[in-house]
């Protein structure tokens, strides 16, 4: 399913919304990275991503890793829109006993590659995938999204050494930017700037994106990422934690939160502000 | 004596099979000399793969390969792939249910001189946790050939665990009877079974032996398959034996020891002895000073026994 540019720029708003109410129905959820990361998301799967239910198993279909898999509110939601999962069944399972619909990544469900959900496993999987896909000769390409808390893990940069070694350029790697954590900001916990510089020094192409919350900038990015030859692409995207609603923007606290019902009132109606803000840009 | 070890026939198998099937892939994590993997890594440089020495990554990648259909043999010292890299074992090959084989090299005590840092004593215990990771532990070449012919074949993760040193045969060309999952019973033992794994299945077999010069009827049961564990094959040895010797190169937490007394426990109470390496750092030397010293060779075992069924 393809969204244009403009189309998805409202689209996100509703994504939002069915990612809140995922979250209320399960009584718990990341969602301050959900509301990061959520753009990305949908750039990904309507506009980017070969991959459909249809070509679920197809061995040329593009690969997703979430490897934040904290933020799996946001990626039911997303794969519900995209026709993987039936958005009734995530809200009636999420995290209810015995449910396939847990706090993270599983396999078992369709559309989700890998499982996740501990920190620092994705970008070396996604090597993997990328290994696979050049050994194959195959068209595939590779994403995965990590946290900027998540660069902390020690695998992540064993991963960004493997990605240059094999000269992956059929991989994609993006840092959902947004400078928080659970304990705080990611300089005060562990400084991750100079950032930037950093990838580039282990020999991938990045591309800063601006507003990370931007589709439009989201996808001019991921085109440029195609268009890159002989070297992997990290894209630092620079969000806002709990984008979308001032009740939990780039505040810590909302890393993992239930809103109260005033608070989930505000929510709506900040999410419905910004769709209409969108439609009439 | 064998000049063979059985790092060296997982190779030889591998290579073989490679020839014909392009999925396989082998990784090594600076480990390819170790692993005696370097005439694969020369012979089919398009499915060898070196992350250099970041087992975290080696793990990571080959799960990521086997999810694209490719079969991954990833090899690197026991000590580092059993533990450095247990979490991507866990989650990327056993949760994913990724087709890895971990083979973890230089297993036990193998690096005797190189200290703690480079022994696996708890690899067993450490992988037999983790849901949907099968552990295997061959005793010697011929069934090393076995188990790996019989990995080729399926499509689920698998560690296994090998020594550095070339072994004494436990079979041979012609008489290597295996089952895979299924403990191989050498002999028959109505005082005595002893329940061996990997590189203590030799001197198991030398003690049983002289027991039963001795008048003790002793038997051995190798159990290669630490998981899935052969439960019926151990509450069988139990029935049929006055007492149960364990001897493992690992420690007494959760390894061959702790399974099989588990297993008779629940089954078939009987007295179980254990014989395992200490719960502090081994002493240095090579395998068999090591070994001698703690009293796991076969004179070692066999008074064990005796002191099991005066006792």
């Amino acid at each position: 399913m393809k969204y244009e540019i403009d189309e998805l720029k409202t689209k996100v708003w509703d994504l939002r919304k069915d990612t809140l109410d995922i979250i209320v129905a399960g009584g718990g959820g990341h969602i301050g990275g959900d509301m990061s990361v959520i753009d990305a998301l949908s750039v990904l799967y309507f506009r980017q991503m070969n991959v459909s239910p249809e070509t679920a198993n197809d061995p040329d279909r593009d690969y997703y890793v979430m490897s934040k898999g904290h933020s799996v509110e946001a990626y039911y939601a997303v794969l519900c829109a995209a026709g993987f999962l039936k958005l009734d069944e995530v809200k009636a399972g999420f995290s209810k006993f015995g449910s396939e619909y847990i706090g993270h990544p599983n396999n078992h469900l369709n559309g989700i590659e890998m499982n996740t959900g501990s920190l620092g496993h994705g970008l070396p999987v996604s090597v993997g995938i990328a290994l696979a896909a050049k050994m194959d000769g195959r068209p595939s390409r590779v994403y995965t999204i990590m946290g900027d808390g998540e660069l902390a893990e020690g695998s992540v940069w064993e991963g960004f050494m493997s990605g240059h070694m094999y000269k992956l350029d059929n991989l994609c790697a993006i840092i959902d930017r947004n400078h928080l954590q659970i304990s705080g900001n990611t300089e005060d916990v562990m400084a991750q700037e100079v950032l930037a510089d950093k990838v580039k020094a282990f020999g991938w192409h990045v591309i800063f994106v601006q507003n990370g919350n931007d589709v439009k900038q989201l996808d001019a990015a991921f085109e440029e990422a195609r268009n890159t030859k002989g070297q992997p692409t990290c894209i630092i995207s620079n969000t806002v934690k709990g984008y979308g609603s001032s009740v939990m923007e780039n505040k810590a606290a909302w890393h993992h939160k239930v809103p109260t019902t005033e608070e989930y009132d505000q929510m709506v109606s900040d999410f419905a502000k910004h769709k209409e803000a969108a439609a009439n840009e | 004596m064998n000049k063979i070890a059985n790092r060296k026939v997982i190779c030889d198998v591998l290579m073989e099979h490679a020839a014909t099937d392009k999925d396989i892939v082998v990784l090594c994590s600076d480990s390819r000399g170790s692993a005696s993997l370097t005439p694969f890594f020369e012979a089919y440089p398009a499915q060898a793969v070196e992350v250099g020495i970041a087992e975290q990554d080696l793990v990571g990648i080959s799960a990521g390969l086997a999810h694209c259909g490719k079969k991954p043999y990833a090899a690197s010292p026991a000590s580092f792939v059993s533990t450095r890299s247990y979490e991507q074992a866990k989650i990327d090959c056993a949760y994913s249910n990724t087709n890895v084989k971990l083979i973890g090299i230089s297993g036990g005590i193998s690096y005797g001189a190189l200290g703690m840092s480079h022994h696996s004593a708890q690899d067993i215990a450490a992988m037999c946790a983790i849901p949907n990771m099968r552990v295997y532990l061959p005793s010697d070449r011929f069934q090393t050939r076995c188990l790996i012919e019989a990995l080729l074949k399926d499509e689920k993760p698998a560690y296994i665990r090998v020594g550095r040193n070339p072994l004494e045969d436990v079979y041979s060309e012609t008489d290597c009877p295996f089952e895979m999952d299924r403990a191989t019973k050498i002999g028959h033992g109505t005082d005595v079974t002893i329940v061996a794994c990997g590189e203590m299945v030799k001197p198991s077999v030398e003690a049983a032996r002289i027991l039963n010069e001795e008048g003790i009827s002793a038997g051995v049961l190798d159990m290669f398959c630490l998981k899935p564990f052969d439960t019926d094959a151990v509450i069988s040895a139990a029935k049929h034996s006055k007492a149960i010797i364990t001897v493992e190169e690992h420690s007494l937490f959760g390894g061959l020891g702790a399974m099989t007394a588990q297993a008779v426990a629940a089954h078939c109470p009987e007295k179980v002895l254990e014989i395992a390496l200490p719960d502090s750092p081994v002493i240095t030397g090579t395998s068999q000073e090591v070994f001698d010293y703690y009293g796991m060779n076969a004179e070692g075992i066999a008074k064990k026994a005796r002191e099991a069924l005066r006792s």
